[in-house]
C-alpha cells in the first residue's frame, strides 16, 4: 500500500449529516418579500416572475425585486468552476440585506441558496454567518404561497387536466412536488394527472444539456413522450430550466403541448379583473 | 467466438460519449434495462416500506462504513493477523498487476490448470479472466449472469446482475449457437442446461475463486452473499480457495455487518436475506471432511488509497455495492453499463472509476450525470454521489499537474477557453450593468438567435428570449406603484 493511506488523518471521516426536521414556518405572513427571478425566467420567462409578484402582493405583501440580481451561480457551481459560482453568489448576497423573506420562482434557485451556499463559503466565516441567514428565510415561491401566505385559491377556469413536472432538485431539496400538488389540488376545476416515471429527470441538469446531448436528449425524449400520452391539455412546472427543456423539446417536435410555469398557471385560473368602480 | 455479439457497444472503448451514442440507438437493450430496472425499483421499496425504518438503516450503514473507514489501518492489520492466525495467508497489492501476479503463483505452485469463479466484481478489475487465459490456465465464471456474459464475451453491464441487459430469447439463442443446446426461452430449463454444465466444472477445478462483500477483523471472517450456491461451491469444491478484495471492505466486528447485510440485499433485490450467506474463516482443519486445503485473501488497492486520502472523497469508499444507484439512475437505465468503458458502471462507476483509473482516462465520466440526485437518495450507505461528482467536475477542470494535486489525472478537461468563458459568466452575472446591457441587448435582438446552436439545437427549437426582461416589467410595475 502507498504511503499517502496511512498518512491521512483517520479523524478526517465524514459521517452523514443526520436528517433535518420538517421545515418549520412563521405563523404570520410578512408584510415584505424580496423576489429573486432566477436569470432564466428574467430571459425567457418573465411574465413567470409577474405573475408571482401579483399573486404576492394579492395576498398583501408588498414585493421588492432588487434590480442588481442575476443568477444563483448554479451553472458554474455544477460544472465544478466553484470560484466564478462563489463570485457570483457574493454579489447575489449583498442584495439581500434586510430581514424579509426570498422568495424564488425555480425550486433548484431555491436550494442552491439554501443548501449549497453553505459549502461555497465553508471557509470564510464571516460569509457563512450571512449565507445561513439567507438560507434560512429563503422560499420556492409554491411553498411560500402554501406554508406562510397560507393561500385559499378560487378556481375561475374552464375543467383542465394538468400534468406537473418537478425538477429533481427543487423535490429533493425543497419538497417542491408536495406543495405544487397541493396548490393545484385547490383549484376545483383542475385534475393533476399522473404521467409515467412523474419523478424521473427531464435530461436538463444546465450544462449537462449540451455536454451531453445524446444522453440528454434521450431523456427528454421520453419525458416529453410520458407527457403527452398522460392526456394532459396542459403541463404545469415550477422550475424553468425544465420548462426551457421541455417546451424546447415540446417546439422541435412541433408539438402543441407546452409547459406554463404554475405562477403564471395559478395566477390565470385565480385572477379576476375587477369592475372598474363608478 | 466473437463472432455473434449481440450487443452493439465496442467494450473495449472508455469513451463514454461514443458508447451512449451507439447504446441508446439499442431499442432492444434500451427495453430490456427500462423493465429490469423498474423492476428491481419497486423490489426494493416494498422490501423497505416504511420511510422512518429505512432511513434509519441508512444513518446506520453510513456511520458503521465511517467508523470502520475511520480506523482502516488499523482494521486491516486486525484482520491480516487474525486471518493469518486461522491459516488464512493474506497478500497485499497495490495495483492490479500485482494481485494478478500473487493469483498466478499461487496457481503455479499447484500446478493449477482450471479456475472456476464466483462472482467477483475485484477480479473483473483485475481483469483475472484474461491474465490467466494468457498464461495457460482456464478462468470459468459459475455465477450464472457471469457465465452468460462470458460465453458472449462480454463485460458485466450491472454489478450485481452482469447479464441484466439480456432478455430470455437473447440467452437462448446464445446457448443455441454457444453450447449447442436446442433453442428455447423457457428461463428454468436455460438455467438447469448452465448449471449441469458447471456442476461438472466444479469438480475439476483446481482452484476457486471469490470476492468478499466484508472482511471481519475481529473475529477473521470472509463474508460473502449469494443466491445461487455457486459461491459456496467455489470456495469449498476446489482445494484452493482465493478470495480477492478491495481494502475499504474491512469492517470492525460481527455485529456491524448485520445492518450492512440488512441493506445491501434489499437495496440491491429487495431480498430480505439471500439464500446463501457464508462465512469463511479457516481451510479445512484435521478430521473435518470438507472445505479447501488452502485458503487466500488478496487485499488490493488501486487507486483506493488515493480517494481515502480527501475526507469527502474518501465517502466513496463506503460503497457495499448493492448497485441502487445504478438501478435508479436515469442515465444508466439509458446507455446500460457497457457504455460506461469501466468495471463499475452507473452514478458509483462514475465517483470510484476515476480514482481506479485516473481522470485522464475517464475524463467524461465525471459529467455524464443530470446530478438529478435519484442515487444519493437510494444509497443505503449515504454516499453523497452528487456531491461527488460535482466535486470529481471541479478537480476535472482545474489546470493540470498543480501541486497539491488530489487525484491523477487532475484537469483531464482543463481548457483555457472554457476557464475564460466562465470568468465571463462571473463578471456577467456580478456586475449589474454589464448584465443589464447584456439582457437589454439579448431582449431586443433576441429574433436574431441563430437557427443552430450547436448542441442545443439538437435536441430543442432555439430559445427566444422575451421581448423585456423581469427585470424591466418589474422595475415599471413597481415604479407605478410607488
Amino acid at each position: 500500500m502507498s504511503n499517502q493511506f496511512y498518512n491521512a488523518a483517520p479523524q478526517e471521516t465524514r459521517v452523514a449529516p443526520p436528517r433535518k426536521p420538517a421545515r418549520t414556518y412563521p405563523a404570520n405572513k410578512p408584510a415584505q418579500v424580496y423576489l429573486f427571478g432566477t436569470c432564466v425566467v428574467d430571459l425567457f420567462f418573465p411574465e413567470a416572475g409577474m405573475d408571482a409578484i401579483y399573486l404576492l402582493e394579492r395576498e398583501g405583501i408588498a414585493v421588492d425585486f432588487p434590480q442588481g440580481q442575476s443568477c444563483c451561480g448554479q451553472p458554474a457551481y455544477t460544472s465544478g468552476y466553484t470560484d466564478q459560482a462563489r463570485e457570483v453568489a457574493r454579489s447575489q448576497l449583498k442584495l439581500f440585506a434586510n430581514d424579509w423573506p426570498v422568495v424564488v420562482t425555480s425550486g433548484s434557485c431555491a436550494g442552491m441558496f439554501r443548501e449549497h451556499y453553505p459549502d461555497l463559503f465553508k471557509d470564510e466565516p464571516e460569509m457563512l454567518a450571512q449565507v445561513q441567514n439567507l438560507a434560512a428565510r429563503t422560499y420556492e415561491l409554491a411553498e411560500f404561497l402554501l406554508h406562510v401566505c397560507k393561500v385559499q385559491l378560487a378556481d375561475h377556469g374552464a375543467p383542465l387536466q394538468v400534468a406537473l413536472h418537478t425538477s429533481c432538485s427543487a423535490r429533493r431539496e425543497m419538497n417542491t412536488h408536495l406543495h405544487a400538488r397541493a396548490l393545484l389540488g385547490q383549484l376545483a376545476q383542475v385534475e393533476r394527472v399522473e404521467h409515467d416515471h412523474e419523478s424521473e429527470c427531464c435530461g436538463f441538469g444546465g450544462t449537462f444539456s449540451v455536454r451531453m446531448p445524446d444522453i440528454s436528449g434521450a431523456m427528454v425524449a421520453d419525458k416529453t413522450q410520458s407527457l403527452l400520452a398522460s392526456g394532459a391539455q396542459q403541463v404545469v412546472s415550477a422550475d424553468c430550466g425544465c420548462l426551457l427543456n421541455i417546451n424546447g423539446a415540446f417546439e422541435k417536435q412541433n408539438n402543441p403541448l407546452l409547459g406554463q410555469h404554475l405562477a403564471s398557471f395559478l395566477w390565470q385560473r385565480t385572477h379576476v379583473e375587477q369592475e372598474p368602480s363608478l | 467466438m466473437n463472432s455473434q455479439r449481440i450487443h452493439a457497444v465496442d467494450i473495449t472503448s472508455r469513451n463514454l460519449k461514443a458508447n451512449a451514442r451507439l447504446s441508446l440507438k439499442d431499442q432492444q437493450l434500451r427495453h430490456n434495462m427500462r423493465s429490469a430496472m423498474d423492476s428491481l425499483i419497486s423490489k426494493r421499496i416494498i422490501s423497505m416500506p416504511d420511510e422512518d425504518e429505512r432511513e434509519n438503516l441508512r444513518e446506520l450503514g453510513n456511520k458503521v462504513r465511517a467508523s470502520a473507514l475511520s480506523q482502516l489501518p488499523d482494521l486491516l492489520e486486525r484482520l491480516e493477523a487474525n486471518l493469518t492466525q486461522q491459516g488464512i495467508q493474506v497478500h497485499w497489492a497495490s495495483t492490479t498487476a500485482e494481485a494478478n501476479e500473487i493469483v498466478l503463483k499461487i496457481a503455479q505452485a499447484r500446478n493449477a490448470k482450471q479456475v472456476i469463479k464466483g462472482k467477483s466484481m475485484v477480479s473483473e478489475e483485475m481483469a483475472m479472466n484474461e491474465y490467466l487465459t494468457e498464461h495457460g490456465i482456464e478462468a470459468l465464471e459459475s455465477d450464472m449472469g457471469e457465465y452468460i456474459i462470458q460465453l458472449d464475451n462480454e463485460k458485466p453491464t450491472h454489478i450485481i446482475m452482469p447479464a441484466i441487459h439480456k432478455n430470455a430469447e437473447q440467452v437462448g439463442r446464445l446457448f443455441e449457437h454457444r453450447l449447442a443446446i436446442p433453442y428455447t426461452d423457457d428461463v428454468d430449463s436455460l438455467i438447469q442446461s448452465a448449471r449441469s454444465i458447471l456442476r461438472e466444472k466444479f469438480f475439476h477445478a483446481d482452484i476457486g475463486i471469490s470476492g468478499v462483500n466484508f472482511a471481519v477483523a475481529e473475529t477473521g471472517t470472509l463474508l460473502l452473499v449469494e443466491n445461487e450456491g455457486n459461491g459456496r461451491m467455489s470456495t469449498t469444491v476446489p482445494p484452493v480457495h482465493i478470495a480477492v478484495t478491495g481494502i475499504e471492505k474491512v469492517v470492525a466486528n460481527l455485529q456491524d455487518t448485520v445492518p450492512l447485510l440488512s441493506l445491501l440485499t434489499r437495496s440491491a433485490l429487495g431480498q430480505g436475506i439471500t439464500t446463501y450467506v457464508n462465512m469463511i474463516s479457516a481451510p479445512r482443519q484435521p478430521g473435518e471432511l470438507d472445505g479447501p486445503e488452502e485458503v487466500h485473501l488478496v487485499l488490493l488497492d488501486n487507486g483506493r488509497s488515493q480517494a481515502f486520502a480527501d475526507s469527502e472523497l474518501r465517502q466513496t469508499l463506503n460503497c457495499i455495492r448493492c448497485g441502487a444507484c445504478m438501478n435508479h439512475c436515469p442515465v444508466y437505465t439509458r446507455i446500460g453499463g457497457q457504455a460506461y468503458g469501466t468495471v463499475y458502471p452507473g452514478p458509483i462507476g462514475k465517483i470510484i472509476s476515476p480514482h481506479l483509473l485516473g481522470l485522464e482516462n475517464t475524463p467524461d465520466h465525471p459529467s455524464a450525470s443530470s446530478l438529478c440526485g435519484a442515487c444519493g437518495e437510494v444509497c443505503p450507505v449515504k454516499i453523497p454521489i452528487p456531491a461527488l461528482l460535482r466535486r470529481l467536475r471541479e478537480e476535472n477542470v482545474k489546470p493540470p499537474q498543480q501541486p497539491g494535486q488530489v487525484m491523477d489525472g487532475q484537469g483531464s478537461r482543463y481548457s483555457s477557453k472554457e476557464r475564460l468563458l466562465w470568468k465571463g459568466w462571473q463578471y456577467f452575472n456580478s456586475l449589474p450593468w454589464l448584465y443589464k446591457t447584456g439582457t437589454f441587448m439579448a431582449t431586443r435582438f433576441g429574433g436574431l438567435t441563430p437557427k443552430n446552436l450547436g448542441p442545443w439545437t439538437q435536441n430543442h427549437s432555439a430559445p427566444k428570449p422575451a421581448t423585456r426582461s423581469l427585470h424591466e416589467l418589474a422595475k415599471q410595475h413597481l415604479e407605478k406603484k410607488s
